[in-house]
């Protein structure tokens, strides 16, 4: 596997701002990337999104500058990337632990790469004031890092980053340290914030959802090759394997034989455009699942009868475990009330999505 | 000193001019003990350059020193004993800091270190104040009194590390599985810190048969090892002293390396879990 | 987690014996130094004469400067010698770190009149040096300045003192988190000028100990001067020894003591502020 399908959005080389290409890297024996290429167009939320060990912390590096690739090649506006030291390159980091200056004050700290490049004093103070204002820590100016909490820390890891107006901001994790309602809030925030400023953003997390809350596009990677890049909606809809199907939400896979234009999995029969015949697995997602009304007839949805095993309540959606004949499906309807006992599913044949092993 | 850099910092990076300052000095500091080792095999003893006429003269001659080995005995009987006082004490101290609160306790803290950075002079000449005032005869147990004591910050320092790095759930389920606080001590406590332990103890070992300062004030008529040698600098050099010089050399090496390998945990496999196991 | 009872029966063996054999003889050394000598005998009469007797004698603070002088020669010195081994063992040695720590610690614990009594022989008329010299026929006779002389004093104890500032120095540069240097030069900073920004402030806490280490331990040295200084290298511990021994006046002698604990006790104080300010809590 090479290159990864293109799902409606590959970038013409002179769109993108950051170019990689076929870059590997190995650590001895270890290989951690096997030959990537992507395009990060101006302006865009690209996220890396894979498990620990999937390469994407070092891709990320290697675009920092912090690890050399060990073949391929790193380019940005048209100027080769990865021969450059990290310190000469318009690319700046938000590091996973802030790696903020302890004995420097906040206001240092996001002063910092204006003081290194000489830029002058008076700009200096407009810029960090205009920035750290953008973050909300405009009343922290003179604390220290140690005073912070997580949340703080990281506004300020973000300003010292953007104040340097870089043309490419990479985050690592950025928000793997903060509790669950902080990181939905600084989500939001930092969404808004890459909309109001239109700097690019490389954003690595391991988090599916986050990524899809935040991405224009989502680059997932696996076990340093890449899986798949597509918006969310399209990686959502229309996974391209069987592993981006389930590394992205939820979803039955479903071993069926295809024969005729119709699939057939257990009881199950469904049309489908695929005409080649054989084998084939097939990616439905519990939410495309629904309960048949009983006395519903002629539409084109594929029913089944099922009996409930198992119903895990969980606020505004109930998942029900069913067995269809000996198949275990997953389901997800809007919240009912306690189920038991056999019933009847209904799904669109359109939902079940072809995919790749 | 630096160079352009390209890659990760956390690969070594070359940087070849600082590299052969960091030789030079290993040299300075290796010289000394380099030609010292070496003429003690010097017939000629210290003198002139270079040396010839390779012998094992001086350390027949040392062999049949008397003196030397009864300040070697006496010098062993006083770093023994000063390990079994500054561990005791040190381990009191370290759990006192560790575990309780009490008016004073930062100066009591900053008191028990005192000797260490404190030239050894100061420390030697309190004591000896303190000897007179006690009416006690200046001998071989005043100068173990005051290793012990100025000693005990070093075992403190290490195990108060040690008890710091301890898992205190490991305590509280003692405790909560019925044992006292006494067995708890005996059972959990103390075999956690015996790597500490082992490693103050080599250190207070090796600092006590090198103390010189604090000694000096101290000492009667029976000399330690460091003074006998001092005596008899005084009265001129001979090569002998090379010898025992290179001979205590050797010790402290060998004794250091095995404190080393103790306190980074790659001590062999089986005295590792000897060490280990509670 | 603790009972009453458990920390009396820890606290109190150690602060016991601390209290009798530390706390109260650094307590008789402060009041000696308010005492006089009369007739041979130690008079218990309170008064501040020894310290005046310290300021007005020219001879004590002549050889109080130059003590300072040495310990400070030593201190630089040692700094210069151990600041960049230490870095270069912190970030340029990988895999080697282990071997070459254990290398400087060596020389470190292997007996100070060893190593004094090795460069006595290094440097004198017959010895080493002049042998070296003399066998390269860059001098004819012997050197004399090498030995005895202030010169040899400062090399001795910079010798024993620079694996003594190297270790705090090393520990505050292993402390410092990796990502850290690479967020400074991420943010545009050359190696050197992280260096400045960044390693160096942060690595100020263990430069301090170690300089504070060596700057108070050469100052208190008598020995050193004993064994390689010249009558012109005598130190201000030599004359304290010189008090308590032959010229019998303990009273001085324990004020110019006490001075030098009060010396250490501020370096030490000022030392424990800075670190606050440069540490990570």
């Amino acid at each position: 596997m090479s290159q990864p399908p293109s799902s409606s959005d590959s970038l013409s080389v002179d769109e993108a701002l950051l170019d990689v290409r076929n870059v590997a890297k190995h650590f001895g024996s270890q290989n951690v990337l096997k030959n990537i290429s992507l395009q990060i167009a101006s302006g865009e939320f690209l996220t890396l999104l894979g498990e620990s060990g999937s390469g994407k912390t070092t891709l990320l590096r290697l675009i920092a500058g912090f690890e050399q690739p060990t073949s391929g090649e790193i380019w940005m506006s048209g100027v080769r990337l990865d021969t450059l030291p990290p310190y000469r390159r318009r690319v700046n980091t938000v590091f996973q632990q802030y790696a903020l200056f302890p004995h420097l004050s906040v206001q240092e700290n996001v002063a910092y790469g204006l003081h290194v490049t000489r830029v002058a004093k008076t700009e200096i103070c407009a810029r960090v004031h205009e920035t750290l204002h953008m973050v909300k820590m405009q009343e922290f100016a003179d604390a220290r890092p140690a005073w912070l909490s997580g949340g703080q820390q990281q506004r300020v890891a973000l300003a010292r980053a953007l104040v340097n107006r870089p043309q490419l901001l990479l985050l690592d994790e950025p928000l793997s340290a903060l509790d669950a309602n902080l990181r939905k809030q600084m989500q939001g925030e930092l969404k808004s914030l890459q909309r109001e400023i239109g700097i690019t953003f490389l954003f690595v997390t391991h988090d599916q959802e986050e990524a899809m809350a935040l991405s224009d596009r989502i680059a997932l990677l696996r076990d340093g090759a890449l899986e798949q890049i597509a918006s969310p909606r399209d990686i959502y809809a229309r996974p391209a394997t069987a592993y981006v199907a389930q590394f992205v939400g939820q979803t039955n896979l479903l071993r069926a034989e295809i024969c005729g234009g119709v699939a057939t999995c257990g009881i199950l029969r469904w049309p489908t455009h695929f005409i080649a015949n054989g084998a084939a697995l097939f990616s439905l997602r519990p939410e495309a699942i629904r309960l048949a009304p009983e006395d519903a007839a002629g539409t084109a949805a594929v029913r089944f009868r099922a009996v409930i095993r198992q119903q895990i309540f969980s606020g505004s959606s109930e998942q029900l475990e069913v067995d269809c004949a000996g198949l275990a499906l997953r389901v997800r309807i809007p919240t009912l009330g306690a189920l038991t006992g056999e019933h009847e599913f209904a799904f669109s044949p359109a939902d079940a999505v072809l995919v790749r092993s | 000193m630096f160079l352009p850099m390209s890659s990760a910092t956390h690969n070594a990076r070359r940087a070849p001019l600082l590299g052969i300052y960091v030789l030079l000095v290993f040299a300075f500091l290796y010289l000394p003990i380099v030609i010292l080792v070496l003429y003690s095999f010097n017939r000629d003893g210290v003198g002139g350059f270079p040396p010839r006429h390779f012998t094992s003269h001086w350390y027949a001659q040392l062999f049949t020193d008397g003196a030397i080995w009864d300040s070697v005995l006496n010098s062993l009987l006083v770093a023994l004993g000063a390990v079994v006082l500054s561990l005791t004490l040190g381990l009191f101290a370290a759990m006192a800091l560790d575990r309780a609160d009490f008016p004073g306790k930062s100066i009591f803290r900053r008191l028990v270190l005192l000797p260490l950075i404190l030239p050894g002079i100061i420390t030697g000449l309190s004591l000896l104040m303190f000897a007179v005032l006690a009416g006690l005869q200046l001998s071989l147990l005043t100068v173990f009194l005051g290793h012990g004591t100025a000693l005990i910050s070093v075992a403190t320092t290490e195990l108060f590390a040690g008890l710091q790095k301890m898992d205190r759930a490991q305590e509280e389920a003692s405790l909560d599985l019925g044992g006292t606080p006494w067995q708890t001590f005996w059972r959990i406590t103390l075999p956690n810190l015996k790597l500490s332990l082992v490693a103050a103890g080599l250190l207070i070992f090796t600092l006590s048969m090198d103390e010189i300062a604090v000694t000096f004030f101290l000492i009667g008529r029976d000399n330690t090892l460091p003074l006998e040698i001092w005596a008899r600098l005084r009265r001129g050099i001979t090569p002998e002293i090379n010898a025992i010089s290179t001979l205590v050399f050797a010790v402290s090496v060998i004794l250091i390396l095995i404190w080393y390998q103790i306190r980074t945990r790659s001590i062999g496999k089986e005295v590792h879990e000897l060490l280990e196991r509670p | 987690m603790y009972s009453r009872a458990y920390k009396l029966i820890v606290s109190l063996p150690p602060l016991l014996w601390v209290g009798l054999f530390l706390f109260l003889p650094y307590a008789l050394m402060l009041a000696h130094s308010f005492w006089l000598v009369r007739d041979g005998f130690i008079v218990h009469q309170w008064n501040l004469q020894n310290y005046a007797k310290l300021f007005q004698n020219p001879v004590y603070l002549t050889v109080l400067l130059r003590t300072m002088r040495i310990a400070a020669s030593v201190t630089f010195l040692s700094l210069a010698l151990g600041y960049p081994l230490a870095y270069y063992m912190s970030f340029h040695a990988g895999a080697r770190k282990d071997l070459l720590y254990q290398l400087v610690i060596v020389p470190l614990w292997v007996s100070y009149l060893v190593r004094g009594y090795a460069w006595k022989t290094i440097l004198g008329s017959e010895g080493v040096v002049n042998g070296f010299l003399q066998y390269l026929h860059v001098t004819n006779e012997p050197v004399s300045f090498f030995l005895y002389s202030p010169f040899a004093v400062v090399l001795m104890l910079t010798h024993i003192y620079t694996p003594f500032v190297f270790l705090p120095l090393y520990a505050s540069l292993e402390h410092i988190p990796r990502n850290l240097i690479e967020a400074s030069q991420d943010l545009g900073a050359s190696p050197r000028s992280t260096f400045f920004r960044v390693i160096l402030p942060l690595s100020l806490p263990g430069l301090l100990a170690g300089a504070t280490f060596a700057f108070v331990l050469s100052l208190g040295d008598f020995l050193a001067p004993l064994l390689v200084g010249g009558p012109s290298s005598i130190m201000i511990a030599n004359i304290v020894q010189s008090l308590f021994g032959t010229a019998f006046d303990w009273p001085l002698g324990a004020s110019i003591s006490v001075c030098i604990l009060l010396l250490t006790i501020a370096l030490l104080f000022l030392t424990e502020r800075l670190e606050k300010r440069c540490s990570f809590r």
